[in-house]
């Protein structure tokens, strides 16, 4: 009796050496998984009948996108979100006139009023103040490590992916190394070797063990382009390697990158928050979101005001940014979900 | 397989006499989506006695399928919407079935026999057990009992070896071998109604002979009612007692099969009799319909065919045409269909 | 079968070495002399640094300092802390805390996870769909320390629903409910959220319709047919989560007061006990790895076009 063929064999899932993508709290991204828009077309052959193709003109991948993105509710959302927390965090003196380091003591543990519209802290200082300059810290951090995450992850994925061999074994292992080890113990190792931190020393911990999951999709994504072809012909014509990745590898493997680095960027504001609040994060001398929560616990039961501001911030830059990836990835690619 | 054989079935196994064990009247499916009302069918009736083979012709996109999905109660709803008609079965509108009603005719009464085996079975569990799951439920028969009556239908179907394959998951079969297991699924409880549902056309061109005749040779045993529901005009020819063609959602012509494949009535199905590659012809170019199917949310006025009919007047894009009755059993829904049926079957 | 296990767990050994070096390198090179960073600004007797350098080979070329100590660790000596506490009897009190605590949280997240997943995947586009994935979508918004600092102070403290801190050394089972959701509540969400993909999907798939159509009770065909195949992508997550969630507990266990592995190694990360942080986290990484083995092993079992070459 002939056995199933073949093709019917290519198509079943294999056990892969590799690691689950998810796991751990450092990548949230692609278990946001949901299904909405999924319309007549992409079910099953039992499903209904074929509507015959839509009438609007043919357009790129990337107008698609927009189009599916300009429909979706959670796109303005999270972007007019995220542009009022970004431009809080680069003119906090748009919205308070007060010194968020000007901590008088007799002010300690306020309730909100009209002068402190947020109430005080602990050491007196004002929370609005705070928490508007928390914001900074915040997104430069999330933007400058997501912007580590997909250079580190993005060269180690494309060399991995583009020569393939005994680069591709080492590299592999490499990232099976670095996933082994859940992001925040690793970070908070890395950080209390420094005795002097700074922003760009958390910046540095998250990135360095944060890059792998960008590095597996852009792998992902460059073997597919390359097997492609017009890969193929364009180094039939004599393209050289960095034409070819350049040209041809990166334009692909761009779109799922993007979306896992906007859902990283809220994860790592979150394991920074994470990381002040254990008090090994950002130095005192930063305003942070994580430390002032950290700070306001010893005094829950007399002001909880102090808490739950900065709290409602940080959960709603990182909800702005998830969000945002949600969008995104629906806009982009249907099969990433 | 391809060329059309309109050799004579043997009759006695017949359409005659008996009421109709089921009788689709009037039937009318949408799909409401985001992008529109998708009108699936409008209009469809057709029915079927108990030993009769009717085959229901149609391209993807004509409600064939969806058809037989409301027939079996299996249609996905929302964003299917039935918007009227009735099917009865032995004359009792199973549309206003409760939902347990409903459930004990699907499997028992009327049973199902999907194109593709492989997506068809649970990849989980053995084709034993998913075999057997129908007596266990259905005649609260014990495990064992029911494996043994597994084993009994996968020898009906003439699976080699059945003893020992009971255990095997549907992926460790071939096409054909899946093939046959889903029908031996949908005899299991001696059901009065199969309808097939393009059941050989994910098979190779020569295990698909076998799984037709198999499946013709245990219906005329059993005496049972069959849906056939093909794109295939070559499998229609052997097996078929009569033919309802499908276009749009409604059916535009329906014949006796010797009488459909003589004399065609509807420009539809002598465009497609004309399209299919005969071996005395070889070298003449291959006729084709021109266009495409209609976009089932943008049906055109009048006659649906009509942008593709190479008979078309000004009342096919205004007048819907009734199916005209020709004779008994027979029908065109075509305003020409005098002319259509005078000319002669080219290709 | 046999022989991917063999070539499985040859696998993990360069893995297992590169993350404990990895961790050795961190916590004995990067921050400069770890003996003298246990003394911060005081400056220690230099007689006591030099007995402690030759006690931990730090006068030894890194990779030599390494080669001791993963030598020793695979004999089970996980070394003393520089206070000479035996490593490994901390972790033997620690661990079967941090198990107990992992174990609560992995019921909530399966029991609720999973039920949340099915109605709302059963349900797609209704109110209850709706509500279950705002919620996920919130409580995966919402940073673990918030989440566990405000749920300790009001279910806790406040309104007294649940005990708010765990006695030192051995809690409670009834102690670790909160922690335990606390810790559970982020994968509740990932769990809730796939098995409604995976719901929805299933529910489309074929032999869904074959159960359907062969007239099987909704019920059965809801959970024979449907949460069989469905669960199969959540119970890999689940079984990789098992192993996240002792090394996820560092935040939960430092709020709740609870003695186990991530308190552990949060109060040795600040006190810089070396030996500590090193010992407990490749145990962790070890239970990572085993747990990953695991899953890639059950996923075979769950689904039998799985078949391991």
């Amino acid at each position: 009796m002939p056995d199933m063929n073949k093709q019917q064999r290519e198509q079943l899932p294999t056990a892969s050496d590799e690691q689950p993508q998810f796991g751990s709290i450092e990548n949230p991204g692609l278990m946001l998984a949901d299904e909405e828009g999924t319309t007549l077309e992409k079910r099953g052959a039992y499903a209904a009948p074929e509507v015959q193709g839509p009438q609007s003109k043919p357009r790129g991948a990337w107008g698609e996108a927009w189009r599916e993105l300009r429909h979706n509710p959670s796109f303005y959302v999270s972007g007019v979100l995220l542009l009022f927390l970004i431009f809080m965090a680069f003119f906090p003196g748009v919205f308070t006139d007060i010194d968020p380091r000007h901590c008088p003591i007799l002010d300690t543990n306020k309730d909100p009023s009209g002068d402190h519209w947020f109430g005080t802290n602990v050491q007196g200082c004002d929370v609005y103040a705070r928490t508007v300059f928390g914001a900074r810290a915040s997104i430069i951090v999330g933007v400058a490590t997501t912007a580590l995450i997909v250079v580190i992850g993005g060269l180690i994925g494309a060399l991995s992916g583009y020569f393939g061999g005994w680069l591709d074994t080492i590299l592999a292992r490499v990232t099976d190394i670095f996933f082994g080890i859940p992001l925040l113990l690793a970070a908070l190792v890395f950080m209390s070797s420094f005795k002097d931190r700074t922003v760009w020393t958390v910046v540095a911990a998250l990135g360095i063990f944060g890059w792998m999951q960008i590095a597996r999709i852009m792998r992902g994504s460059v073997i597919t382009v390359k097997k492609s072809d017009y890969v193929v012909a364009a180094r039939a014509l004599g393209a050289g390697t960095g034409r070819i990745l350049g040209r041809h590898v990166l334009p692909n493997a761009i779109a799922p990158v993007i979306v896992v680095a906007t859902i990283s960027l809220g994860t790592f504001i979150a394991t920074e928050a994470t990381l002040s609040f254990l008090g090994i994060g950002l130095p005192p001398t930063e305003i942070s979101w994580g430390a002032d929560i950290s700070s306001a616990t010893t005094a829950l039961r007399d002001s909880p005001y102090q808490l739950i501001f900065p709290s409602i911030f940080l959960s709603v830059t990182v909800f702005s940014f998830i969000l945002l990836g949600d969008a995104v990835r629906d806009a982009l690619d249907p099969k990433l979900r | 397989m391809t060329t059309i054989d309109t050799k004579k079935k043997p009759e006695g196994s017949g359409s005659a006499g008996a009421a109709p064990l089921l009788e689709v009247d009037n039937l009318h499916v949408e799909f409401r989506t985001r992008e529109g009302v998708a009108k699936a069918i409008n209009g469809v009736s057709y029915d079927v006695s108990a030993g009769e083979t009717l085959a229901v012709l149609g391209e993807s996109g004509s409600g064939k399928s969806v058809t037989a999905q409301t027939i079996m109660g299996i249609l996905d709803m929302p964003p299917g919407h039935i918007t009227g008609g009735e099917i009865r079965f032995h004359g009792k509108d199973m549309l206003k079935m409760s939902k347990e009603e409903r459930r004990k005719i699907r499997g028992q009464k009327i049973s199902m026999i999907f194109q593709d085996a492989l997506s068809a079975l649970n990849p989980v569990y053995s084709v034993g057990f998913q075999l057997a799951e129908m007596f266990t439920v259905h005649r609260g028969m014990s495990r064992k009992n029911a494996k043994l009556k597994a084993i009994e239908l996968m020898d009906q179907v003439r699976i080699p070896a059945a003893k020992d394959r009971v255990d095997d998951y549907p992926h460790q079969f071939s096409g054909g071998m899946r093939q046959r297991i889903m029908i031996a699924m949908a005899l299991a409880l001696d059901p009065e109604l199969i309808i097939a549902d393009e059941p050989t056309t994910a098979l190779d061109v020569t295990v698909q002979a076998q799984v037709m005749d198999l499946l013709a040779e245990l219906q005329r045993e059993r005496n049972m009612g069959l849906i056939l529901i093909t794109h295939d005009l070559g499998v229609v020819a052997d097996v078929a007692d009569k033919i309802a063609v499908m276009y749009a959602g409604r059916i535009v012509e329906q014949a006796p099969v010797r009488e459909l494949y003589r004399q065609p009535t509807h420009p539809y199905t002598k465009g497609l009799l004309e399209s299919i590659p005969r071996l005395d012809h070889k070298g003449r170019e291959l006729y084709a319909i021109k266009g495409l199917p209609p976009n089932l949310m943008r049906i055109p006025s009048g006659c649906a065919f009509n942008p593709r009919c190479p008979y078309a007047q000004d009342i096919c894009r205004s007048d819907v045409p009734p199916l005209h009755r020709i004779s008994a059993g027979r029908g065109s829904a075509c305003h020409f269909w005098e002319t259509v049926m005078e000319g002669e079957v080219r290709g | 079968m046999g022989r991917y296990v063999v070539r499985r767990l040859l696998q993990m050994i360069p893995v297992f070495i590169g993350t404990t070096f990895l961790i050795y390198y961190m916590v004995y090179q990067l921050g400069g002399d770890p003996i003298s960073a246990m003394f911060g600004d005081k400056g220690a007797d230099p007689v006591f640094v030099r007995l402690k350098r030759e006690e931990f080979h730090l006068n030894d070329p890194l990779i030599v300092q390494y080669w001791y100590y993963i030598t020793d660790l695979l004999q089970g000596n996980f070394g003393t802390s520089f206070n000479g506490r035996p490593v490994a009897e901390e972790l033997k009190r620690a661990f079967p805390v941090s198990i107990r605590l992992a174990m609560i949280a992995f019921a909530i997240e399966v029991v609720i996870g999973v039920g949340l997943g099915l109605l709302s995947g059963l349900r797609r586009g209704k109110l209850a769909d709706t509500m279950v994935l705002a919620g996920t979508l919130v409580v995966i918004s919402i940073p673990v320390f918030v989440l566990g600092t405000v749920a300790q102070f009001w279910l806790g403290s406040e309104w007294g629903i649940f005990e708010a801190t765990a006695s030192v050394g051995d809690p409670t089972w009834s102690q670790l409910v909160l922690p335990g959701l606390v810790l559970g509540s982020l994968s509740l969400a990932f769990v809730a959220r796939l098995t409604r993909t995976s719901v929805a999907e299933n529910m489309r798939a074929d032999y869904v319709r074959t159960a359907t159509a062969k007239g099987l009770p909704r019920r059965r065909v809801v959970t024979r047919h449907l949460l069989r195949n469905s669960l199969i992508p959540v119970v890999t997550f689940l079984g990789a989560d098992l192993g996240a969630l002792m090394a996820g507990a560092i935040v939960t266990e430092g709020i709740f007061n609870v003695d186990g592995v991530g308190r552990l190694i949060y109060l040795a990360v600040t006190k810089h006990e070396s030996s500590t942080v090193v010992g407990a986290v490749a145990a962790l990484v070890m239970i990572y790895l085993v747990m990953n083995l695991i899953v890639d092993l059950l996923y075979a079992v769950l689904d039998p076009r799985i078949r391991y070459a």
